[in-house]
């Protein structure tokens, strides 16, 4: 299998030289940028239009993808993937980069994601950020997290996709700290980047193994070059690979970001922090699969951190209270369901990326509802405050449902087909693996019915628990206009993806295809079990956030709730094991830097200016010293030329 | 004396002239004895306009006809005394353009009836009422423009010098000149004429040295051609050795004189600042040019063959002109002796390329040339738009906060101190590499020792240059109206100019160093 796969890259790798409209894709990158630099640089001319223009971007970037993709379409299966140069970016000698975009299915699937829901966003953003002052500058990071993100699938390099990404990383980081003015909010920024920065490093690293071992790159050149790699070289190479994944994608150990990166405006959180950059690392791993494939022990502690990671948000979301907290905890579960199918192999790709796509919608469309209901509630997160908005809501109220029946994997809903594969899959192998990780997914998907059906329930049910001055009213047309679009997509995007398996063929040629291999349960029966724990899961969140007072003031709880509220002290744990030592550290190394560096390096510059004094007397004035400094170097001069003869 | 009159040749041969070669040298002079008929007869209203634009014309026509004509023309002409060949091409042209720049910076008037940096009336006695007078019939000194063409003559003929002779006649046309000048300046007269002389006397002093040098060598090898030296030197006889050691010492002083290398340095300091500022910049980025490209010819063309018996010679300098160049301009105040002694450290810097004897060598020196003198020519125009009560403000004490209230012309003036410094992305960054590199691969151990004082220094220098940027920006204004002239137009395009060829030569340096390869044999 492992040998299949390989092949299936280098094929994939094989790109032919992109023609016709392909051959336009650089115009996906080109567009949104010249979005944001016209809005950047255009400063307060363009408040008034600069939204529009940015919105007009983003779609256009969409009708080029489409275009690009029906090309593909037109094109037999092994001819699909094609490559286009740029420009000549690296040449040094012996190592000659250029930049080019590898267009293949898997990234115009991405390209199509982003385009599409970004552009749904932009849409959005204009009603919500209507009355924001600053709403120029936040369109055009929209736009230029837009252009980092296609670059960052689009690329055929390593190195290229590390400028997308870490287009991306200052695109979220300047969003999340959009309202800078908040001190919360700013360090809530600082904290992402810090994080990401710790996963950049572990990309970075692996680029430079990849240098110094294949002396290449590019997905092609690299991928043909691992077959000859050794094992351990691989393994390395995917562990730091996947440590810059769990920085961007927020898994476990660098997820601790995710949650407070919710002080971005909800669009924001809708498109960067749920849709799309945090699946980033997926996209990474699945694209690196030439790696792990070749590499099992690198691929089983993917699996393990995706395991952990939907566990540990899943936990995290059935104790938070702020709506968007919520959400956010129950896309780094999803995404840990992603890692975990990533991780499988040929196997679990494909339905990673269909997950992905799936899941890109239905939280996309929540993470809107939510900011629909915050509008309609001045602004308030707090659930229990919230109780029975489907009436005064009433299309956030249906589009919001559909959303949530998605996540929950209710059939024919979109997250059934894509999340239910992924279970099946986790269930293929042997010894101890099948039953670990398809347990913790099975599990998993119960609790995820648990707390999604708290959050709809204490938002949209129950009793009115509003604060007095809030009056919940719809939102206008602008806004629920891209949520209804999204609830389609969550509504039906799955079904239609998955007839006759049209989705994972179409990704077979990057991915890899896999054999028949049965999981170690029935499918009948895992699909039956799971529906059962999610239907246990939707009844106990009604029982308690339902039929049940919901109090306005959170109750104590117990402890595991209370470790849950507080992310399962996962920022205790940071700070005690690297904030603290690290503040120790710094501080005596200032304390040696001031003592002994600066004191050499001053005592250096003071001999320096020392002498610089006493030269000086020796530039008097007057010619006749100058002549006499001439002749008394002319006679040293002969001296030492003789001497040396 | 009947046996020296028979041995001269019985008939005179008529010399072979390719004008093709020499055309942009007789265009300048052409342009120069235009001048000086113009200074004679034209109205005193039109002279201005009139010497500027034919300074301006000849100067770029000539370089049109280098870049068209002259580089298919190589060889060596006028029986051997003039060599056009890459080298020779490379810095005519470099001397062309920045003569252009530093014609425009001298015709800068900011608003007045006549170049702003020159004396109404040179030959009048500082402070004299005949100065007053002068000053209030609105006289100039447009002579300046000729003056200069002349030196730009003598700059192009000096790095193509085929012979010891012709080279001394080019140092004498290019300084004489440039004597004149630097005594010019419209303020602070004293200082300026002060500097002038200096100049002149130290100039003559080492003039004598090339000469007597230039004799010994006519002593030692018979012949005053380079080619020929060399051969001499190859086929060393014996009889006469003592000559040549001496010979190559003199010859050498009198050109490490021209770029100012320690300990024939003295000079440049008290030169640079009393010049007219526009003249500084000039001075400083062409004399350096010519003088290199003179030391580069007469090195690798004449003197390789014996280079190990005086190489340390040039080593001590190369090495004592870095370490005083940038240690004296830790204490220095004022901005155009700070310059001046900047210089004097870049002149070790190209020293150390030189001393790298390879083809390399040679491309590294003029491609810091290059780089060197755009910036310094730009620097240096800035220098003369800074004011205080309508003097220069060299003192630096002056320029603290200048950031504030003069953020673009701060600016600029960061980037090019960045640029002197060698920081990335600037020209000085590539040049420095260009120079050392070289000096590594080729230079032997005496190299890499250059280029780690060389690096040493270069941290040195970087210091004060960041001062001087801390100072423009972080330090509040001493008091007092510190203002940065409105400059006119020619000078901002020279300005311009000066600081894109140092951001381009940063950012984007292939072009130029793959020329500078290309045209970095010699002729013989």
């Amino acid at each position: 299998m492992t040998s299949l796969s390989t092949l299936a890259a280098a094929e994939g790798s094989a790109a032919a030289a992109a023609t016709g409209i392909t051959s336009a894709a650089w115009l996906l990158v080109a567009l949104p940028l010249l979005g944001a630099a016209v809005l950047l640089l255009g400063g307060r001319a363009t408040d008034k239009w600069g939204p529009l223009f940015a919105t007009a971007m983003s779609w256009a970037a969409f009708v080029v993808g489409f275009l690009v993709w029906i090309s593909m379409i037109g094109r037999p299966a092994d001819g699909r993937a094609m490559h286009l140069t740029l420009f000549e970016w690296i040449p040094a000698g012996s190592f000659n980069l250029q930049a080019g975009m590898l267009v293949d299915q898997l990234s115009v699937a991405f390209v199509l994601l982003v385009t599409f829901v970004g552009s749904l966003i932009h849409v959005y953003s204009i009603g919500y950020m209507e009355h924001d002052p600053d709403k120029r500058r936040f369109f055009a990071y929209l736009n230029l997290f837009v252009a980092s993100m296609l670059l960052l699938v689009l690329a055929d390099s390593y190195l290229l996709l590390y400028v997308g990404w870490e287009g991306v990383g200052l695109a979220s980081y300047l969003l999340i700290g959009f309202w800078n003015h908040n001190p919360a909010y700013a360090t809530a920024a600082n904290k992402a980047f810090v994080v990401n920065r710790v996963g950049d490093f572990g990309l970075s690293v692996a680029i430079m193994i990849m240098f110094v071992t294949f002396g290449t790159v590019t997905f092609a050149g690299v991928s043909q070059a691992a077959g000859g790699a050794s094992e351990a070289t691989l393994t390395a190479i995917g562990l730091m690979l996947l440590l810059g994944a769990c920085g961007k994608s927020a898994q476990f150990p660098l997820q601790s970001w995710l949650g407070d990166a919710m002080a971005g405006p909800t669009p924001v959180s809708a498109l960067i922090h749920a849709a799309t950059m945090v699946t980033a690392g997926v996209y990474l791993v699945v694209r690196s699969g030439f790696i792990f494939n070749a590499a099992p022990d690198a691929q089983l502690v993917v699996v393990i951190v995706g395991a952990i990671t939907l566990l540990f948000g899943a936990i995290v979301g059935c104790a938070k209270d702020d709506i968007k907290k919520a959400l956010a905890a129950s896309t780094m579960s999803q995404i840990g369901y992603m890692m975990l199918a990533a991780g499988l192999g040929p196997v679990g790709a494909a339905f990673a990326i269909f997950h992905l796509i799936t899941h890109g919608f239905f939280k996309a469309g929540m993470f809107l509802g939510a900011g629909s209901v915050m509008h309609g509630m001045n602004d308030q997160v707090d659930m229990r405050r919230f109780g029975a908005l489907s009436g005064a809501m009433k299309i956030t109220w249906v589009t919001f449902g559909l959303g949530w029946l998605a996540i929950l994997g209710v059939p024919p809903f979109s997250g059934f087909w894509s999340k239910d594969k992924i279970i099946e899959a986790a269930f293929v192998g042997e010894g101890w693996r099948p039953w670990v990780f398809g347990l913790t997914a099975m599990i998993g998907a119960g609790i995820t019915a648990f707390y999604m059906s708290r959050l709809f329930f204490m938002t949209f049910h129950g009793k009115k628990r509003w604060t007095d001055d809030v009056h919940p009213h719809e939102s206008p047309l602008v806004m629920t206009v891209p949520m209804m679009v999204l609830a389609v997509g969550s509504a039906l995007l799955g079904l239609v993806l998955s007839i006759g398996g049209t989705f994972t063929h179409w990704l077979e040629p990057v991915v890899g295809s896999h054999g028949e291999e049965s999981p170690v349960l029935a499918v009948p029966v895992i699909t039956v079990l799971t529906l059962l724990l999610v239907a246990g899961g939707i009844g106990l969140a009604w029982m308690r956030y339902w039929r049940d007072e919901v109090p306005v003031v959170a109750p104590t709880g117990s402890l595991a709730t209370q470790a849950a509220r507080r992310d399962l002290y996962q920022d205790d744990v940071n700070e005690g094991v690297f904030m603290r030592p690290g503040i120790h550290l710094t501080r005596s190394l200032v304390f040696a830097d001031n003592r002994g560096v600066d004191g050499a390096v001053g005592g250096m510059a003071a001999m320096v200016g020392g002498t610089s004094s006493r030269l000086r007397r020796v530039q008097n004035g007057f010619a006749r010293s100058y002549a006499l400094t001439m002749l008394a170097g002319v006679v040293a001069i002969f001296a030492l030329v003789w001497v040396i003869q | 004396m009947t046996a020296l009159i028979t041995s001269l040749p019985t008939e005179f041969k008529v010399a072979q002239v390719d004008y093709s070669a020499i055309a942009p040298m007789l265009i300048v002079t052409a342009g120069a004895l235009v001048g000086v008929l113009v200074e004679a007869f034209a109205p005193r209203r039109l002279r201005y306009a009139a010497q500027v634009g034919v300074a301006l014309v000849a100067l770029v026509a000539a370089f049109v006809v280098l870049v068209t004509v002259s580089v298919d023309a190589q060889g060596l002409t006028l029986e051997r005394a003039v060599v056009i060949d890459g080298p020779a091409l490379f810095l005519q042209g470099t001397v062309l353009l920045m003569s252009v720049l530093g014609v425009l910076t001298m015709a800068e008037r900011f608003g007045g009836e006549s170049p702003d940096a020159f004396t109404p009336m040179g030959a009048a006695v500082p402070g004299s009422p005949q100065e007053a007078s002068a000053m209030r019939a609105g006289l100039m000194s447009s002579e300046v423009f000729p003056l200069t063409l002349f030196a730009v003559v003598g700059m192009m003929l000096f790095p193509a010098a085929g012979d010891l002779l012709t080279m001394f006649v080019a140092l004498e046309v290019l300084s004489l000149p440039l004597y004149l000048l630097s005594g010019l300046a419209r303020r602070r007269r004293l200082l300026s004429q002060e500097a002038s002389l200096k100049y002149f006397l130290l100039g003559a002093f080492s003039s004598a040295f090339f000469l007597f040098g230039a004799a010994l060598m006519y002593g030692y090898s018979g012949s005053i051609y380079l080619g020929d030296i060399s051969k001499a030197i190859t086929s060393a006889s014996g009889e006469l050795d003592g000559l040549l050691i001496p010979g190559v010492v003199f010859l050498l002083v009198g050109l490490l004189f021209k770029v100012g290398a320690v300990p024939f340095h003295s000079w440049t300091p008290d030169v640079y600042q009393g010049a007219p500022t526009p003249v500084t910049g000039f001075m400083a980025a062409c004399t350096k040019v010519a003088a290199f490209g003179a030391i580069l010819r007469l090195v690798y063309v004449g003197l390789e063959a014996n280079r190990w018996d005086w190489r340390a010679g040039v080593i001590a300098v190369a090495a004592l002109t870095m370490v005083i160049g940038s240690v004296l301009s830790v204490t220095q105040t004022d901005v155009k002796r700070l310059l001046a002694y900047s210089s004097i450290a870049h002149a070790g810097f190209i020293l150390v390329a030189v001393l790298a004897f390879d083809k390399l060598g040679v491309a590294g020196t003029m491609f810091y040339l290059v780089a060197y003198g755009f910036a310094t020519i730009a620097a240096f125009g800035i220098v003369s738009m800074v004011r205080q009560g309508g003097s220069e403000a060299s003192h630096l004490s002056q320029w603290a906060g200048l950031g504030r209230n003069h953020p673009v012309v701060a600016a600029v003036f960061a980037f090019l101190l960045l640029a002197f410094a060698g920081i990335p992305l600037t020209s000085g960054f590539t040049a420095k590499y260009a120079a050392f590199s070289p000096a590594i691969a080729f230079g032997g151990r005496a190299g890499v020792s250059l280029v780690v004082i060389g690096v040493l220094c270069s941290v040195i220098t970087a210091f004060v240059y960041v001062r001087l940027i801390v100072l423009m920006y972080f330090t509040e204004p001493a008091g007092g109206e510190v203002v940065a002239e409105m400059p006119s137009p020619m000078t901002t395009v020279a300005l311009s100019i000066g600081t894109l060829v140092t951001l381009g030569l940063g950012i984007f340096p292939a072009q130029v160093l793959s020329l500078a390869e290309s045209s970095s044999v010699f002729l013989r």
